[in-house]
């Protein structure tokens, strides 16, 4: 019963740690029903290329990561020399999927900043971003030999993250 | 003479408003062409968040895809889907977080049960203090004395105050 003036102290203290784990969740960052599930199929034509399509069947086999993004994105813009970078490694093909952007615009932007993608996918109207759950580019998502969706990054990927999470779960999944 | 410039005037005046319209109405979305589609895209999105501006609903956001999203509702409506099926789509892709209301499942029971859970335990802690507080002031019995001295006093107020009302 002494310890009675010590409640009030007890319950701000659990308050607060109650702020300190929420208010240090960035709420931008909403977990993706799509991890663990098999990636959306689709038929887009290249960007480079609209003669030709590309559709993510054509990966299986092997571990991949599908980047979305956009010439008017400027967190892209910032993102890209990461990209860059991690397509020098090789540890795995790069696909991107270029988002309701002018064709022009970016093969301007990937002769000005190097094109670290094997290709990229032309998704004009935001149609298979929605199928993918994009609601803020740039996108990142890791997706497995079996064409499953294990890990999703929303924002720009930094060189820490790379070295952290992408590159390791990639060792893993090869 | 005057009416007729009046007239004139006002006939102006109501040509210019309705240009202005159609300038501003270059900026509005296209609405689907029956109104009853419109009424439940309408109904359905201001059920949902939109992901981009998290405050708003989906059916009051101007964001790029909010717009996207209301067309790829609207296209499900046409093409005969039920209101369920159209919150599945939407779900599958971005989470129940997309939903204001979200479902009843193991992992929201806190979220629904609690303010419930915690109203409860107050209205025990209250029931607790209060019978606490009741017990803790002493019964007392008064002895043929006290009752005495009890009629004395008012007795004695009584009379004061029937003097105090004649003065």
């Amino acid at each position: 019963m002494k310890a009675k003036f010590l409640i009030p102290l007890l319950l701000f203290v659990i308050l607060v740690g109650f702020l300190a784990v929420g208010l240090n969740r960035d709420p931008h960052e909403v977990p993706s029903p799509l991890i663990g599930k098999q990636a959306p199929a689709f038929e887009l034509p290249q960007l480079a290329d609209p003669q030709k399509t590309f559709s993510p069947e054509s990966m299986k086999g092997k571990p991949w990561i599908l980047n979305v993004w956009a010439s008017w994105c400027v967190a892209c813009r910032e993102e890209h020399p990461v990209l860059v970078e991690l397509g020098k490694l090789q540890v795995a093909p790069i696909i991107g999927l270029d988002y309701k952007d002018k064709r022009d615009d970016a093969m301007a932007m990937l002769t000005r900043q190097g094109n670290p993608y094997v290709l990229s996918a032309f998704d004009a109207n935001g149609r298979v971003g929605i199928d993918y759950g994009v609601y803020g580019v740039p996108e990142t998502y890791v997706i497995d030999k079996a064409g499953v969706i294990r890990f999703k990054h929303i924002g720009p990927i930094t060189m820490e993250l790379l070295n952290k999470k992408i590159i390791p779960l990639l060792g893993e999944l090869k | 003479m005057i009416l007729n410039k009046l007239f004139l005037s006002t006939l102006a005046a109501i040509a210019l408003t309705c240009a202005g319209n159609n300038v501003w109405a270059k900026d509005a979305v296209p609405l689907a062409d029956d109104p009853v589609t419109e009424q439940r895209l309408i109904a359905i999105s201001e059920e949902m968040r939109c992901l981009v501006c998290q405050n708003e609903s989906l059916s009051g956001s101007r964001s790029d895809l909010a717009n996207d999203l209301r067309r790829e509702i609207r296209i499900l409506i046409l093409e005969g889907k039920t209101d369920e099926q159209i919150r599945n789509f939407m779900v599958e892709r971005y989470g129940d977080f997309v939903l204001y209301r979200p479902p009843v499942k193991p992992i929201t029971w806190l979220l629904w049960v609690g303010p419930f859970v915690i109203l409860l335990a107050g209205i025990i802690g209250l029931m607790i203090y209060l019978r606490r507080r009741n017990q803790s002031v002493p019964s007392t019995t008064l002895s043929a004395e006290d009752n005495r001295r009890i009629d004395a006093l008012l007795q004695d107020a009584k009379s004061s105050s029937t003097e105090n009302a004649h003065d």
